[in-house]
């Protein structure tokens, strides 16, 4: 059944967004992630415009990390201070990011750097999971133990001041690096489209050491902030939120993710994690491919906006 | 489930009252073309995949003769409204697909549909459509900036046009003006599915044994039904409200869902 996208203005099938919402809400599910960095590569690949799928993406994500977020916050394993502080960056890092953004539309360059930004991203993290998973699957054969952190360790991160406590993650640590992480996935999230939590979430166990088991709550906190302020800038700015567009990715999204956790706990986590380091190395391979072949159409047409 | 509709626009025949009577007196000089729409505007739903658009018209005061030696010809022509366009091409740079050269140009046409009774040759000749501007090859598309140079302005506007015709945006049916009768007309526009919103100008030149005689047009309203056309229109005039509405219904949908799942 064909519907009609109001903002990206094309027509496209229905069950064909419900199924890609549904997959990457299995697979966010399964392996805990937002899925968004998965979400924008597959619109572009489905001829949504770039502009539309990333503002798009970021509303979103806001559906799958408003509800883990308000679970997490049920169960007491968000830390809203650390959560607030991150937020002050990513809210700087978003601005700056939209305003990126409508520069770069009007610059005729905003697609190449998405898919640049893409293809890179997507290339580091997968490459480093698969790297990692791949160790752990070893060390586990080999019957050692396969723990991650490593308490009392610390690093430069450490010696930075205006230092924080923050009493649920048990941490007394710098804001700045905070801050930085904050700003850097609000960036990140305004221009690629994503919740950031593949960024967020590695970055707050290694660097911050931040305990397991409030990174994800936290991080979800923060990303349903940024994606939120992200969607309404975007939509102020740029007028490329398609909220039809969005709700179909959301329906199926919350369905899939329910099926997605069930699997999930029947898996074993290096295998998990070595599977979507290969998901997400194939996307940006495919992304990577695009930019190299020459399209078929060398001129393209846009209308003319001021800058 | 593509569906293709069909409009039918019906003609407004008043035609004779648009002539005096002095000029009556001389048949051979009164040939006059109308067409006239019943609608102003058209809706196109959710699942507009394409349409025909059929234009009725009448021509009147024509010599029989002629006509039935199919000595007169219709052009008629659907234009769509107005934009300024950037064209960008795309080249390698480290092996990468990067657009580094545009030409930006004034007041293009968003579409053009032509329909046409004979091939464009047997019509009239190039010189006439050059006048008349009549045609996608032969509409002005003149650059913002004037003083570029020459050659790349031509390539631009050549690689605009092959866009247009590729995304059948420019579009040209030879034979889609079909005769009813000795003077009522009938004339098929092929709507692609992308067809620009906003007012088209439907536009009818006449032509009698290779000569241009006379020409009529009329506006068209095209516009996004009901729901869709309120969100852009939302999107567009109230943006900040728009944004904060979409993360209410983001929102909404994933405390929703933890309910509906019963997550936790």
């Amino acid at each position: 059944m064909g519907i009609y996208l109001p903002i990206a203005e094309v027509s496209v099938n229905i069950f064909v967004l419900l199924a890609m919402g549904g997959a990457v809400g299995f697979l966010s599910g399964m392996f805990g992630i937002g899925g968004g960095f998965l979400i924008t590569p597959l619109l572009i690949f489905y001829n949504i415009p770039p502009a539309v799928a990333v503002a798009t993406g970021a509303n979103q994500v806001i559906a799958a990390s408003f509800s883990g977020a308000m679970a997490h916050l049920k169960r007491g394993t968000l830390d809203v201070k650390l959560g607030g502080i991150l937020l002050i960056g990513g809210i700087a890092g978003a601005s700056v990011g939209v305003y990126v953004f409508s520069l770069l539309r009007a610059l005729g360059q905003l697609d190449l750097i998405v898919s640049i930004m893409y293809v890179v991203f997507l290339g580091i993290i997968g490459g480093l999971m698969l790297i990692e998973s791949i160790r752990a699957i070893q060390r586990s054969r080999k019957g050692g133990s396969s723990s991650l952190k490593k308490p009392g360790q610390h690093n430069w991160i450490h010696k930075l001041p205006f230092k924080i406590r923050f009493r649920k993650s048990k941490l007394y640590v710098s804001a700045v690096p905070v801050v930085g992480i904050g700003a850097v996935v609000g960036f990140l999230s305004s221009i690629m489209g994503v919740g950031g939590g593949f960024i967020m979430v590695p970055a707050m166990i290694y660097m911050l050491k931040v305990p397991t088991n409030v990174v994800i709550g936290t991080s979800l906190f923060q990303i349903v902030f940024v994606a939120s302020f992200s969607t309404i800038v975007h939509s102020h700015t740029n007028q490329t939120v398609d909220v039809v567009l969005a709700f179909l990715l959301m329906i199926g999204g919350v369905a899939g993710a329910q099926y997605g956790a069930k699997v999930g706990q029947r898996l074993r986590g290096e295998q998990l994690r070595a599977l979507l380091a290969a998901l997400v190395l194939a996307v940006g391979l495919r992304l990577a491919f695009d930019l190299f072949i020459e399209p078929a159409n060398v001129y393209s047409l846009s209308v003319l906006q001021a800058v | 489930m593509a569906m293709l509709r069909k409009w039918v626009i019906f003609l407004v025949t008043i035609t004779w009252c648009t002539h005096s009577f002095g000029q009556s007196a001389d048949p051979e000089l009164t040939e006059n073309i109308e067409i006239g729409l019943s609608t102003e505007t058209i809706t196109i739903t959710s699942d507009f995949s394409g349409a025909d658009l059929t234009i009725f018209g009448a021509v009147d005061n024509i010599d029989p003769l002629l006509m039935r030696q199919g000595r007169y010809d219709i052009v008629v022509v659907l234009e769509g409204p107005s934009r300024n366009i950037v064209v960008r091409k795309k080249s390698r740079v480290l092996g990468i697909w990067i657009n580094t050269n545009a030409t930006s140009f004034r007041n293009v046409p968003a579409s053009y549909l032509v329909s046409m009774t004979r091939n464009p040759q047997d019509i009239t000749d190039d010189r006439s459509y050059k006048q008349l501007a009549l045609g996608a090859d032969n509409i002005y598309i003149e650059p913002i900036n004037e003083n570029g140079d020459k050659r790349t302005i031509a390539e631009f506007r050549e690689a605009l046009r092959a866009t247009k015709k590729s995304g059948a945006l420019y579009s040209e049916r030879v034979g889609g003006v079909q005769y009813l009768s000795s003077n009522l007309f009938r004339a098929s526009l092929a709507l692609p599915a992308s067809v620009p919103l906003g007012t088209h100008k439907a536009r009818a030149f006449l032509f009698k044994n290779g000569r241009f005689l006379k020409e009529t047009s009329d506006q068209l309203h095209i516009a996004k039904s009901g729901f869709e056309q309120a969100i852009y229109r939302t999107a567009q005039d109230y943006g900040l409200i728009y944004g904060f509405l979409a993360v209410l219904l983001a929102m909404a949908t994933g405390w929703l869902g933890r309910i509906i799942f019963q997550r936790d």
